[in-house]
């Protein structure tokens, strides 16, 4: 795979740079619900012309470029640990190019290296499979927003939110609402309900691999989902919390089983600056095609 | 809607003349700080010479920077981070250095807000990942101080800023859009439960 490396300079350029079409769309038709003359349609426009500029310069829509999250498909017989150094490479590379703001700190002594690589820095999550094509999604997740994720161990006594789906609801409105304006909204919420309390939100977040226009294929999810999207968006919230329509721009539900002791509900908030992108590679780690 | 132009220096009638909701944008030098400096200077640690932040503005922002040369660096993008981490230490380092305001995104909470009051401050929210339209109205990097100490986003960046586009979230009079929103999205939750 002599091309993996650049390819994946490629990947993280464009995911930095610029909004997978999915999001631009929901953040145009944002746009256009916020009355004319509100600070809430001015901050909805220069977010929609800070999109344009990213792309056109070739620069991060955000300065925090997030903690780098790759999620990766491979045939059974792929070289992962070669896989893991080619993603440390391509960080470091894009991180002197600019497409990646130094951003990785060690915790216990506050040192930032700049190069973006540490331990858990990147995260690649490895998973093979039977089909012979590789796929690799990149999600960058910024740090404001990811500040605002919660995690609710049900029953919560003071949100009357019991162990079933609304209860589970009560616990995501609640997110929503505490959240604010502080993970730079209008957002999307990726959430789990069950799993433990690592799984949830590792599943949460795997969430916003989905594209905004789909629909859950279970009814029940599906149904929640389309409730605290109604739900939110009738709270006033609205862009960056300003006051407005728009509060989140979209609602992601999965499910993993628990243990009887446990229900955890895991929300996950992803900012406006929606930085998700995949690619197809061929044999020979070159890009064949674009997810999103 | 004109936005009220504000340009340095920043007096206090300036401040004081301004409401939530004003939008605004703001003209002069201002020096970036976030996490590692506002602890820094809550725990009485000094500002390298050559700082002027006495009745200036500091700016919740950890830009990426390209260094082109000595003392020659390019803003790649540097919209503002969330404010309310420095809700325990921003308070003080208000009434220490007579701040006319702090840019950030998320607002920030009561004790800033009496603060703010007291001294005549104002908070200005920014479009928080708005990088690009926000690195574009920098006009000049003027110098960087604690670099090496902190690293690059922590560092404090003295720019030059020009009709930056923000909006008044607390202002000077103990008013607060952010408390505001919270009361009315809260009461409404209640409803729709």
């Amino acid at each position: 795979m002599s091309g993996l490396k650049p390819s994946l300079v490629e990947l993280i350029r464009r995911t930095s740079a610029e909004m997978p079409s999915d999001v631009q769309e929901a953040i145009l038709g944002a746009l256009e619900q916020e009355a004319r003359g509100t600070i809430a349609r001015s901050a909805m426009e220069i977010i929609e012309r800070n999109i344009q500029m990213a792309r056109h310069r070739s620069q991060p829509i955000c300065q925090d470029t997030g903690s780098i999250h790759f999620y990766v498909d491979a045939p059974i017989g792929m070289d992962w640990p070669g896989f893991e150094e080619a993603a440390r490479e391509a960080v470091m590379e894009a991180t002197r190019k600019g497409h990646l703001r130094q951003n990785s700190v060690d915790p216990i002594t506050g040192m930032n290296d700049g190069t973006n690589v540490g331990p858990g820095s990147p995260a690649v999550h490895l998973h093979a499979w039977r089909s012979p094509e590789t796929q690799v999604r990149l999600l960058l997740k910024g740090g404001g927003c990811e500040n605002v994720g919660a995690q609710y161990s049900l029953p919560v006594e003071g949100l009357k939110a019991s162990r079933d789906l609304e209860g589970c609801r009560r616990a995501i409105l609640d997110a929503v609402v505490q959240a604010q304006g502080k993970g730079c909204g209008p957002g999307v919420l990726g959430v789990c309900i069950g799993g433990d309390r690592a799984t949830g939100y590792e599943h949460s977040k795997r969430q916003f691999l989905r594209l905004l226009s789909d629909r859950n294929p279970l009814p029940e999810l599906d149904r929640l989902e389309q409730d605290v999207l109604r739900t939110a968006n009738q709270l006033g919230i609205g862009p960056m919390g300003f006051g407005g329509k728009t509060t989140l721009l979209g609602v992601k539900i999965g499910a993993l089983n628990r243990v009887p002791a446990s229900y955890f509900v895991s929300v996950s908030y992803m900012c406006w600056a929606f930085r998700r992108q995949g690619v197809v590679l061929n044999p020979a780690g070159d890009i064949q095609e674009w997810l999103y | 809607m004109n936005p009220i132009q504000l340009e340095a220096p920043f007096s206090e009638d300036k401040i004081r003349s301004l409401r939530v909701g004003d939008a605004v944008e703001i003209t002069g030098v201002v020096y970036t700080g976030r996490d590692a400096v506002h602890k820094h200077l809550h725990e009485g640690g000094d500002l390298p010479p050559g700082i002027r932040l006495t009745e200036g503005m500091i700016y919740h922002c950890g830009p990426v920077v390209l260094t082109d040369g000595p003392s020659q660096w390019r803003v790649v993008a540097a919209g503002p981070t969330t404010s309310a981490r420095e809700e325990p230490y921003q308070a003080d380092i208000i009434r220490r250095f007579r701040l006319r305001g702090v840019i950030g995104k998320g607002g920030m909470g009561a004790r800033t807000l009496v603060a703010c009051k007291e001294t005549g401050c104002a908070y200005f929210h920014a479009v928080g990942g708005a990088a690009q339209v926000l690195a574009e109205r920098i006009r000049k990097v003027r110098n960087v101080y604690f670099e090496r100490e902190f690293g690059s986003p922590e560092a404090i960046w003295e720019i030059e800023i020009e009709r930056f586009p923000v909006v008044v979230t607390m202002d000077a009079h103990g008013d607060s859009l952010h408390q505001r929103v919270l009361d009315s999205s809260k009461a409404l939750l209640a409803k729709y439960l």
